[in-house]
C-alpha cells in the first residue's frame, strides 16, 4: 500500500517535471514579453515529431535525438519570434490568444497532413527500459531518467538566471523592459534568445515526453490546459513558481487517475479553478 | 473651528519590509485647498491610494466627514463625494470625450445601469457634460475619441471626469504632470475656480504653483509626515529646505 | 415613465445627439435591409433552411459572446458551457415529456443564467490570463460533468429521443426545417433587438468603459464587478437560449455542444465579423458557417488549417474583423473624397 503510494507519487513527480520542462518557456513568454502564447504546446509537439522522425527514418539513437529536438525547435521558435510574435508584444491579450490559437490550429492540421492522425511510437533504448530498485522500491528507469534530466536542467536554468550577466539582464527586463532598454540592455535580443530557449525546452520536453504524454496531432490542445495551468498557478516569470505548480499538478493528476478513475479529469479542472481563485496572481505572483 | 471634510488617522502601508506610509495623519477642513509635496518616492501617491480605497491600509483609518470609510470600496467612497485624478493619465481610449464625461455623470446619478433607454435619450446628462467640457475648453474635442487628443488635452479630460462626479472632496495626483508650465497654470486656474465648498488635496512638484494655490501644505518624506503648515511656514522650514536642497540646517 | 411620455421622449428629434456621437437606438435603413436578407432566404433558398437555422442559432450564440467579450472585454474560452447547458435543459425537457418550445427556451435561459451568475463571481476576479483560464476550466468542468453523467445526458452518444410539440400548437417542426428556420430567426431577432438596446444604453456604455479601462471605473463611482456579473449573466442566458434552440430544432444534443472546439470557433466567428459590434457577430457567423459548409467536402483537417491561418491574418492585418476593415476603408475613402 505504502509502496504503491510512493510509486504513484513518483510517477506524479516524473509527470510533473515533464510539465515543468515544457511550461517553463510559456512562463518566460508570459513573464518577460507579457504574451499569452497558447501555441506553446505546438513547439513541444514539434520536438516530439523531430525525435520520432530522426529515429524511424534515419535510425538516430534516442538520446542523440534529444539535443537535435532542442535545437530544431529553438530555431523554429526564434524564426517565428522574429517574424510574427514580435509584432504582437504590445497587442491586447485577446489578440495574442487569437493569434496563438490560430497557430495551434495550423500546427495541428500540418502535423496531421505530415504524419497522420495516429499516435507515434517511440522505442526507448534498452538502457532506459524496465525498472530499477531504489531503496527497495521498484521505480521505472525511464521516469527516473526523466526526473534526473529535469533536475539537471532546472539547476542549469537557475544558474543561468541567478549567476550570469545574461540572467541579470533578463531579470531586469522582466521587471521593466523599458527601463532595461534605457540602461543599454538589448531587450530585443534577450526576448529572442529567451523565446528560443523556452521553445527549445518545450521541444526537448515533447521529445522526452512521447513515452509519458503520447504524441499525436491533438497534443497542443490536449495539454494546453496543463501548460497554462502551471504558469497561471505558478506565476509567470519565475522558476520556482511553475516548478511547484507543475509538481502539484502532476501528482494530483496521476493520483486522481489512479485512485479515482471514474472522476476522471474532474479533479484537475476543479483544482485548477480553485487554485486560480485562491491565487489570482499565481502562487508566487510578482504583481500584487 | 470649521467642519472636517476628510481625515486620515495614522495611516500605515507596508509591503513586506518596505514601509510606504508610516503613521500619516491629515485633516482637511471643508473647502480647504491643500497641497501634498515631497520628493519622489515619498509615498504621496500611495497616500492618495489609501484615501480613495485603491489600497487597504495596513493600519489606520480614513474618515469622510464623521463616517469611517476605511472598509469601503473605492466606488463606495466616490458615492460619498470623494474622487481623484491619476498621475498617469487613465482614460477610456476609444470612447469619445463626451461619452466619457456623460458616463461619469450617469454614474453619479445612478442611471448607468439603465438598459432600456439609449444614451442619447439622457439629454440632461449630455447637456451637463457639454457645459463642463466648455468650461474646460474641451468643447471642440467632445466628439473625438479620447485617444486622438493631445496629451495636455487628455490631462484636462482627466479632470473633467473627476469633476463630473461632483465631488465634495477632490484628490488630484499631479494634475498638470507632463504639460508645459504655461498650460499647467491654466489647469490650476480651472481648479481654483471650483466652488468654495469643494475640498481639494493636490500633489504638485512646482513650488510656485503650490504657493499660489494652496492654503495649507503637507510635506511627506520617506513615507512619513515631515510637517504641515501654511505655505510660508513650509517655505521657511529648515527641515524642508534640507530635504529639497540637501542643505544642512543652519541654527 | 408613462407610455405617452416615453413616446414623446422618443419622438424628440435626436439629430443633435447623433451628431455628438452618443449612442441612439434608432434603426437605420441599412439595418432594415440587413434583416430582410434572412427573411428573403426563407422564401428563396428553401433547400438550405437546415443550414440556415444552424447559422441563425450560432449567430445568437455569437451575439451572446459579443456582449461578454466584445463589449465587456472578458475573454472567455468556455462560453460553450452555457450553450450546452441550455441545450441539455431543453433537450431533457423534450425527452421527458415536456415538448412545449417557448417554455423550454425560457427555462433553458433561466438555467444558463443561473449558472452564468454563479460562475461570474469566479470569472470577474483576476486579470486576462486568470479569466481565460477560469472560463476554460469551467467549460471543461461542464464538459466532463456531461460526459460522466451519461445516465442523464447520454454521454458521448448524445441525447436523442427529444420530442417537440407544435410551436404555438400550430406549427410542426418539419423535416424541411421551415418551422425551425422561422422560429430561430424570430428568436434571434428578438434577442438582437434586446442586445441592441442594451449596448446603446448607459449600461452598454459603462460596459465599454470597463473594457477600455477597468481601473478607472471605481473613481467614477462604478463597481466593475457588479457590471461584469450582470453582463456575464446576460451573455450566459442568451447562450442558453441558443443552445436550447439547437436542441429543439435538431431534436438532439451532442456532447460537442459543450466542447472547447465550439467555444474556440465561436471566438473565431466573432472576431472574423468584428467583436464589439452586434452585426459583426451575425456576419462573422454567417460567413464562417457558409465557408465551412462549402469546404467541409475537403478534409476537415484542412478546414482547421485555413481557420488557423484566417485567425493569424485577422490579428496581424485586419484587427476589428470584416466590419472593422470596412469602417477603416470607408474612413479612408471619405478622407480622400474631402479636398
Amino acid at each position: 500500500m505504502i509502496a504503491n503510494f510512493i510509486g504513484v507519487l513518483f510517477d506524479g513527480i516524473a509527470y510533473g517535471s515533464l510539465l515543468f520542462l515544457i511550461s517553463i518557456g510559456l512562463s518566460v513568454t508570459l513573464g518577460l514579453m507579457n504574451f499569452v502564447n497558447l501555441a506553446h504546446g505546438a513547439f513541444a509537439m514539434l520536438g516530439g515529431y523531430v525525435c520520432v522522425m530522426l529515429m524511424t527514418r534515419w535510425g538516430v539513437p534516442f538520446l542523440a535525438t534529444l539535443p537535435i529536438a532542442f535545437i530544431a525547435t529553438a530555431t523554429v521558435g526564434a524564426v517565428l519570434e522574429r517574424t510574427l510574435y514580435r509584432r504582437l508584444y504590445k497587442a491586447s491579450h485577446l489578440d495574442q490568444v487569437l493569434f496563438s490559437i490560430g497557430l495551434t490550429f495550423m500546427a495541428i492540421a500540418a502535423a496531421t497532413y505530415a504524419w497522420g492522425p495516429s499516435q507515434q511510437p517511440v522505442r526507448l533504448p534498452d538502457l532506459l527500459r524496465g525498472q530499477v530498485e531504489v531503496f527497495g522500491l521498484q521505480l521505472g528507469t525511464y521516469r527516473l531518467f526523466l526526473v534526473a534530466v529535469v533536475v539537471a536542467i532546472t539547476f542549469a536554468l537557475a544558474w543561468l538566471m541567478e549567476k550570469t550577466r545574461f540572467g541579470a539582464q533578463v531579470r531586469s527586463a522582466v521587471d521593466d523592459a523599458d527601463v532595461a532598454n534605457g540602461v543599454g540592455i538589448n531587450v530585443n535580443l534577450i526576448f529572442s534568445l529567451m523565446f528560443a530557449l523556452g521553445t527549445g525546452l518545450a521541444g526537448l520536453g515533447g521529445a522526452l515526453g512521447i513515452d509519458v504524454l503520447g504524441l499525436d496531432p491533438t497534443f497542443p490542445l490536449k495539454y494546453m490546459v496543463y501548460f497554462l495551468l502551471v504558469v497561471a498557478v505558478g506565476g509567470a516569470g519565475t522558476i520556482r513558481g511553475p516548478l511547484v505548480a507543475a509538481l502539484v499538478l502532476g501528482i494530483f493528476d496521476v493520483a486522481g487517475k489512479y485512485y479515482v478513475p471514474q472522476v476522471g479529469a474532474f479533479i484537475i479542472y476543479t483544482l485548477m479553478v480553485l487554485l486560480l481563485i485562491a491565487f489570482p496572481a499565481g502562487l508566487y505572483g510578482r504583481r500584487a | 473651528m470649521s467642519a472636517v471634510a476628510l481625515r486620515a488617522a495614522g495611516l500605515n502601508k507596508t509591503w513586506g519590509g518596505f514601509v510606504a506610509n508610516r503613521d500619516v495623519s491629515l485633516e482637511l477642513a471643508v473647502g480647504e485647498r491643500h497641497a501634498l509635496i515631497g520628493p519622489n518616492g515619498a509615498g504621496k501617491t500611495t497616500f492618495i491610494n489609501l484615501l480613495t480605497g485603491v489600497l487597504t491600509p495596513t493600519a489606520g483609518d480614513v474618515y469622510v466627514g464623521e463616517e469611517n470609510v476605511t472598509r469601503l470600496a473605492q466606488h463606495e467612497r466616490v458615492a460619498r463625494g470623494m474622487t481623484r485624478t491619476y498621475q498617469i493619465t487613465s482614460l477610456f481610449p476609444s470612447l469619445t470625450v463626451l461619452e466619457s464625461v456623460v458616463l461619469a455623470i450617469l454614474e453619479r446619478e445612478g442611471l448607468a445601469t439603465n438598459w432600456w433607454k439609449s444614451v442619447a435619450q439622457h439629454s440632461g446628462a449630455a447637456r451637463e457634460a457639454k457645459d463642463l467640457l466648455e468650461r474646460l475648453h474641451l468643447g471642440a474635442e467632445a466628439g473625438k475619441p479620447t485617444k486622438s487628443l493631445a496629451y495636455g488635452k487628455q490631462r484636462l479630460v482627466e479632470i473633467a471626469l473627476a469633476l463630473a462626479t461632483k465631488p465634495k472632496i477632490l484628490l488630484l495626483d499631479e494634475p498638470a504632470a507632463g504639460i508645459p508650465a504655461a498650460q499647467s497654470a491654466e489647469v490650476f486656474e480651472v481648479i481654483a475656480g471650483l466652488p468654495r465648498d469643494v475640498t481639494i488635496l493636490f500633489i504638485e512638484h512646482d513650488m510656485q504653483i503650490v504657493f499660489r494655490f494652496a492654503e495649507r501644505v503637507s510635506v511627506l518624506v520617506a513615507g512619513a509626515m515631515l510637517m504641515q503648515g501654511t505655505p510660508d511656514e513650509v517655505a521657511n522650514d529648515a527641515r524642508v529646505k534640507q530635504v529639497y536642497l540637501g542643505e544642512a540646517p543652519h541654527d | 415613465m408613462t407610455g405617452g411620455a416615453q413616446i414623446a421622449e422618443m419622438a424628440r428629434p435626436r439629430i443633435e445627439a447623433m451628431a455628438e456621437g452618443l449612442s441612439t437606438a434608432r434603426w437605420t435603413l441599412t439595418e432594415v435591409a440587413f434583416w430582410l436578407v434572412p427573411v428573403a432566404c426563407f422564401f428563396l433558398l428553401s433547400d438550405y433552411l437546415v443550414l440556415g437555422s444552424q447559422i441563425l442559432i450560432t449567430a445568437l450564440f455569437a451575439l451572446s459572446l459579443d456582449l461578454v467579450l466584445g463589449y465587456a472585454g472578458v475573454v472567455s474560452l468556455g462560453h460553450a458551457a452555457f450553450f450546452g447547458l441550455g441545450a441539455y435543459t431543453a433537450g431533457l425537457l423534450g425527452r421527458h415529456g415536456w415538448g412545449e418550445p417557448l417554455s423550454g427556451l425560457l427555462l433553458a435561459a433561466a438555467v444558463a443564467a443561473l449558472a452564468g451568475w454563479l460562475t461570474s463571481f469566479l470569472v470577474v476576479r483576476g486579470r486576462d490570463l486568470t479569466r481565460l483560464m477560469v472560463t476554460l476550466g469551467i467549460g471543461l468542468l461542464f464538459f466532463e460533468a456531461a460526459n460522466k453523467a451519461a445516465f442523464v445526458t447520454g454521454g458521448v452518444d448524445g441525447l436523442s429521443g427529444v420530442t417537440m410539440w407544435k410551436l404555438f400548437g400550430v406549427f410542426r417542426f418539419d423535416l424541411g426545417g421551415k418551422t425551425a428556420y422561422a422560429y430561430s430567426l424570430v428568436v434571434l431577432f428578438v434577442a438582437f433587438v434586446f442586445a441592441r438596446r442594451l449596448v446603446a444604453s448607459p449600461f452598454g456604455l459603462s460596459l465599454r468603459a470597463v473594457r477600455e479601462n477597468a481601473t478607472r471605473m471605481p473613481a467614477l463611482g462604478a463597481s466593475v464587478r457588479s457590471r461584469l456579473v450582470i453582463a456575464y449573466t446576460i451573455g450566459a442566458a442568451l447562450a442558453g437560449i441558443a443552445g436550447a434552440l439547437l436542441a429543439q430544432t435538431t431534436q438532439f444534443v451532442g456532447l460537442d455542444s459543450l466542447g472547447f472546439q465550439r467555444s474556440a470557433e465561436l471566438v473565431v466567428m466573432l472576431v472574423l465579423g468584428g467583436a464589439g459590434r452586434l452585426y459583426g457577430a451575425v456576419i462573422g457567423t454567417a460567413l464562417f458557417m457558409i465557408a465551412q459548409d462549402w469546404l467541409s467536402g475537403l478534409n476537415p483537417v484542412y478546414w482547421q488549417f485555413w481557420i488557423g491561418l484566417l485567425l493569424v491574418v485577422i490579428v496581424l492585418f485586419a484587427r476589428g474583423g470584416i466590419l472593422g476593415v470596412a469602417d477603416q476603408a470607408m474612413a479612408a475613402w471619405r478622407r480622400k473624397a474631402e479636398p
